[in-house]
């Protein structure tokens, strides 16, 4: 098997397009865990840990750039995340466990495009922008319209996701996440759920809400975020929130957990967090 | 000597922490071929067509089906009705249908694909409620007393039908195996496994082998807790059969997603209880049905539904009972060894029941238990008549006042009639349980079990016996106890390697018997190897003085000692070699009737009481497990350290079963078949563990002790439950109580009674 740890993005640019079939590597925390055919079967791999482009966190102009190899460790330990988006940071310390969050990258989260990726639903709220490097140059895309289906992105070929853009939240605004797994750690959600919201003037004034494991995509719940924008900011819209959200989604019964629950675990979460937004109690 | 109850290092604690000690999958073997197996996917069927197709295979691969066997088709357990492969019918999904070896991995999985098979589908059963008017794989039945009758006069009748599901081992080492032939004909086979006799016993069944051309050699092991009892016979035998077909040493090294669906698990279990108790709660009669799933062959199923039959009335006293066992058959992979072996199942059901009994008369877990806890001269329902190292009152009391458990317990009852929105539900709950110490009924009688010991030439005693090292601490302990005897040191005293060709027969590593049974053994022969070098150092010297032992060194009256190798190298040189045998005998008073199911099934049994607090989310109803309290009496603590080890493992292994390990099947075919779906509790989800060890010796020998392996395993999930029941006042009778289970038992509105019942109205049947 032919193995490339390319030191430039360049590099690695000519790589890929000279062997398109290769694999792009990074945590490997998807890519080893499939039957050894999966593995010893590939025709090459091109290993992106090396790129520095690819591996850091920094501000640049009014967003944050997170390289795609950086791992969740890092991100759940940065400062500046920790400051400006709380519910990332909070996302990246419940993926696996210490020992997979050293090795599993931002980018493997969005390349593996499951509906139960834990940075995905924060991705959504925060209204990440992901840059993609490719022979011809670089693009942007809204994460949005990245991730299209069921493990399906809009990555081209011979694409490698270069890094996510956060802009800057809104002042003020909170930001929550919750994951809801079948145990403490090591556990794919049952359901994950982020809001970014605010309140002024005693109205709610901005409601991104997102959830994963409730359909075949992460999804932003529009129809909530909708109705919940200029209402009083009362206990009593909690329940509509959740009750709303509950019905935005559909989600299966399969393995890990029964679509009756999901709705429910959805639904409680929703109420909860909105019922902390309206009371200003920081999660 | 203080040597029992200490803590001294595990001698295989260095290499197991450091990564260097070789586990089967890790050793080499000059010209190791693979081995890989093709499986029903079917739950049941007939095999039209079965064919090999060489030309489409990596070169050399050889295959293996059912025709190709040299004698009978059968895994030698109990009886040898368990296929080695499929043979015209296959009954689960999975089942093993040719067995296939190549030059590497992949390779044999890819001529896996040269096989072709035709089957008929035929009308699977699927559950239990199916197979329950067909024919039982295996019954039991078990009576004391008047029971119809005292069931019409009790003051209140509570009926109850309690599940628990399936579990899954999870051993960290997946099964493997590895075989070759010697020269003249001679078989061997290495791989992990808790029991090398049985292994043995398979080979030569189906090669028809004389016993020593068949070697069988245990690999250090990365945990078995009863998954290494059974199936190891059915990997051996297939490495065996490839490794003469393509004249290669053949491997069979299961990954985890093939190590699940191929594998035995506990026995699913549906306990139904009806029991009489007077005003006052205590038991009068009780009628108890246990109904096992054996899955598609019988393995070990009828000695763990005798286990389940004698424990299922619990360490309680009841004059009056009825049980009754059966094994079903379903078409879904069969069930096997699993710590507990059918003990955690009946005790779970005996515990909620007693939980719903207490509910009826407004009665906290604790005052229930109080009034009918098993004592010094009450009898089990076999008649046993319980001596004075029964200690059930003992543990329960311990527990409940280590932890306030009745003030605690009434305090959340409150809690939770006045709950505040988003505040947890916190609850706690108790359980009371014994374990039978030892093989069940005449089992060690039947067994025979060998313990050898042999002088060495360097003054060290080699023991031999065929118990094996699996994390439970044997290789520790074995040395401690023949040093605890012999005033002897532990490093004074090797341990053989579990090899069928060097080891005789001193029984499987299973049923928590290892220190009691081949622990006593061990301290006997190596006493024995001591005495007689004092006797021939004594007749060498012309004073016949009396000498004593201790720490190793041999010490006469007039102050002169000697370092007892030293002795012992000065015997090799002159005498013949020492080896003495001996074997188990179980005290006579052991004595059970297998027809009627009366008389001393145990000769002790070890009991405890937990109390798990948990904490469940309100918006999630997730479950978290805060702290257990196990109180744990068995008899004689011989090394603290692994005794608490044992304690604590095997509390979070049924806290996993109770709350959050669930097989889930689907037309017979596991769904959730690997470590991402098959949910067991991690370091973060184990809860705080205070456990408390207790001692009341039984005077049948290994110093008191009384086995404590597989207790804990019974315990756990009942008090956890309980404290979820507290927490939520959801009546939970299904194990594993996961949210989704919390949540459709609250869609269909399942709660406690809120006060005591009407006498005589008790409660639904069938819950
Ligand atoms: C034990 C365990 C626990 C886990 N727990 C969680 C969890 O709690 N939550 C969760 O969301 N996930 C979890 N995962 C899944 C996994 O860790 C994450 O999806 C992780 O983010 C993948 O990142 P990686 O760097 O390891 O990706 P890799 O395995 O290296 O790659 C995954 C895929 O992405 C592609 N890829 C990687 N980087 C790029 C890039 N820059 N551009 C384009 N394509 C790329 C690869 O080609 C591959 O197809 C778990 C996995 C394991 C093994």
């Amino acid at each position: 098997m032919k193995a490339f740890a390319p030191r430039s993005l360049d590099e690695a640019m000519v790589r890929l397009t000279e062997d398109p079939d290769l694999r792009l590597l990074a945590g490997c925390t998807d890519l080893m865990v499939g039957e050894p055919e999966d593995r010893l079967g590939l025709p090459g791999v091109l290993d992106l840990r090396g790129l520095s482009e690819l591996r850091r966190i920094e501000w640049h102009d009014d967003a944050l750039e997170i390289g795609a190899v950086t791992p969740f460790s890092q991100i759940r330990d940065s400062p500046e995340v920790q400051k400006s988006f709380p519910a990332l940071a909070e996302a990246a310390s419940k993926i696996g466990g210490w020992q997979i969050q050293n090795r599993a990258s931002l980018g493997g989260n969005m390349a593996n495009a499951s509906p139960a990726g834990d940075s995905l639903p924060v991705l959504l709220v925060l209204e990440a922008q992901v840059v993609l490097v490719g022979p011809e140059g670089t693009r942007t895309v809204p994460y949005r319209e990245f991730h299209l289906g069921y493990r399906q992105t809009a990555l081209g070929p011979g694409e490698i996701i270069g890094w996510v853009r956060l802009p800057k939240p809104p002042e003020n605004a909170m930001q929550f996440f919750r994951k809801v797994g079948a145990r403490e750690a090591q556990a794919i959600s049952k359901v994950v759920v982020a809001l970014l919201a605010d309140v002024s003037d005693g109205r709610v004034s901005e409601y991104r809400l997102a959830a994963g494991s409730v359909a075949e995509v992460p999804l932003r719940l529009t129809e909530v975020e909708k109705a919940m924008v200029g209402r009083a900011a009362k206990a009593e819209i909690a329940n509509l929130a959740g009750h709303l959200a509950a019905q935005a989604v559909r989600p299966i019964d399969d393995v890990r957990s029964t679509a009756e629950y999901r709705r429910f675990a959805l639904e409680q979460v929703v109420r909860r967090m909105t019922l902390q937004l309206v009371r200003r109690v920081p999660e | 000597m203080t040597l029992l109850g200490s803590s001294p290092p595990r001698p295989d604690g260095a290499a197991k922490v450091g990564g260097t000690l070789r586990f089967g999958d890790d050793l080499p073997k000059e010209g190791l071929w693979y081995g890989a197996t093709l499986r029903s996917p079917n739950p049941h069927a007939r095999i039209r067509g079965l064919r090999w197709n060489p030309e489409r295979a990596p070169k050399g691969a050889v295959c293996i089906i059912a025709d190709d066997l040299p004698g009978p088709n059968g895994v030698q357990l109990l009886d040898d009705e368990w296929p080695v492969l499929a043979e015209g019918i296959v009954r689960h999904v999975g089942e093993p249908v040719a067995v296939v070896a190549a030059a590497t991995m992949l390779a044999a999985r890819q001529a896996l694909g040269a096989i072709e098979v035709d089957y008929e589908p035929l009308e699977p059963t699927l559950d239990l409620s199916a197979a329950a008017n067909q024919e039982s794989l295996y019954t039991l039945e078990l009576r004391s007393g008047q029971v119809e009758q005292e069931l019409e006069r009790a003051h209140l009748l509570v009926e109850g039908t309690y599940h628990t599901g399936y579990q899954e081992h999870i051993y960290i080492e997946c099964q493997v195996m590895s075989a070759w032939w010697e020269a003249d004909d001679k078989l061997v086979v290495e791989g992990s496994m808790q029991c090398p006799y049985f292994v043995h016993r398979s080979l030569i069944h189906v090669f028809g082998l004389p016993a020593e051309r068949s070697v069988v050699k245990a690999t250090p092991m990365g945990g078995g807790f009863g998954g290494k009892e059974d199936f190891p016979s059915v990997i051996a035998l297939h490495a065996a059969l490839l490794a003469k077909a393509c004249d290669h040493p053949v491997r069979i090294a299961y990954d985890r997603h093939e190590d699940i669906i191929g594998t035995t698990k506990r026995h699913p279990s549906v306990v139904t209880h009806r029991a009489g108790v007077d005003a006052e709660g205590r038991l009068q009669a009780m009628e108890i049905e246990v109904v096992l799933d054996g899955g598609a062959y019988r393995t070990l199923s009828p000695v763990v539904l005798s286990r389940a039959v004698l424990h299922a009335a619990g360490p309680y006293r009841c004059p009056n009972v009825h049980i009754r066992g059966r094994v079903l058959r379903t078409h879904t992979p069969p069930n096997g060894a699993f710590r507990g072996f059918g003990a955690p199942q009946v005790q779970f059901a005996m515990e909620r029941q007693m939980d719903r009994i207490g509910r009826c008369l407004g009665l906290d877990p604790l005052e229930i238990r109080l009034r009918n806890v098993l004592e010094e001269g009450d009898k089990l329902p076999t008649g046993q008549v319980m001596d004075e190292s029964c200690s059930a009152r003992l543990c329960l009391e311990k527990a409940a006042r280590e932890t306030d458990f009745q003030e605690r317990w009434q305090h959340l009852e409150a809690k939770r009639r006045a709950p505040i929105d988003g505040e947890s539900m916190q609850g706690v709950g108790l359980s009371l349980y014994f374990h039978g110490a030892g093989f069940t009924g005449n089992g060690e009688r039947v067994l025979q079990s060998v313990v050898e010991a042999a002088l060495l030439e360097d003054g060290r005693i080699e023991v031999r016996t065929a118990a094996v090292e699996m994390g439970q601490g044997c290789d520790t302990v074995l040395p401690m106890m023949a040093a605890e005897a012999s005033g002897l040191r532990p490093e004074d005293v090797v341990l053989a390697p579990p090899d069928t060709s060097r080891v005789p027969d001193s029984g499987p590593s299973v049923a928590s018997r290892t220190s009691m049974v081949v622990g006593s053994e061990v301290a006997h022969v190596v006493t024995e190897i001591r005495d007689r070098i004092l006797d021939w150092w004594s007749n060498s010297q012309e004073s016949g003085a009396a000498h004593t032992v201790e720490d190793g060194v041999v010490r006469r009256g007039n102050g002169e000692s000697w370092p007892f190798r030293e002795l012992a190298r000065r015997y090799c040189e002159t005498e013949d070699p020492l080896v003495v045998s001996r074997q188990h005998e179980p005290p006579e008073w052991q004595v059970f009737d297998e027809e009627t199911y009366q008389g001393v099934a145990y000769p002790t049994y070890a009991f405890g009481a937990d109390v798990v607090e948990v904490v469940v989310d309100p918006d999630t109803l997730e479950v978290r497990p805060r702290k257990v309290t196990a109180v744990c009496e068995v008899g004689r603590v011989l090394h603290e350290r692994l005794c608490v080890g044992q304690v604590e493992g095997g509390t979070l292994q049924a806290l996993g079963w109770g709350l959050m390990e669930e097989v889930k099947l689907e037309a017979g075919h596991y769904l959730n078949d690997r470590l991402a779906t098959y949910i067991i509790p991690t370091i973060k989800d184990s809860p705080e563990m205070e456990v408390h060890l207790l001692e009341r010796p039984w005077k049948g020998g290994a110093f008191g002790a009384k086995g404590v392996g597989e207790l804990p395993m019974d315990g756990g999930a009942p008090a956890a439950v309980s404290a979820v029941e507290n927490a939520t006042g959801i009546e939970i009778d299904t194990i594993p109580a996961t949210p989704e289970r919390l949540l459709a038992l609250t869609s269909a509105h399942r709660q406690v009674p809120s006060g005591p019942q009407d006498p005589k109205r008790g409660r639904r049947p069938g819950g």
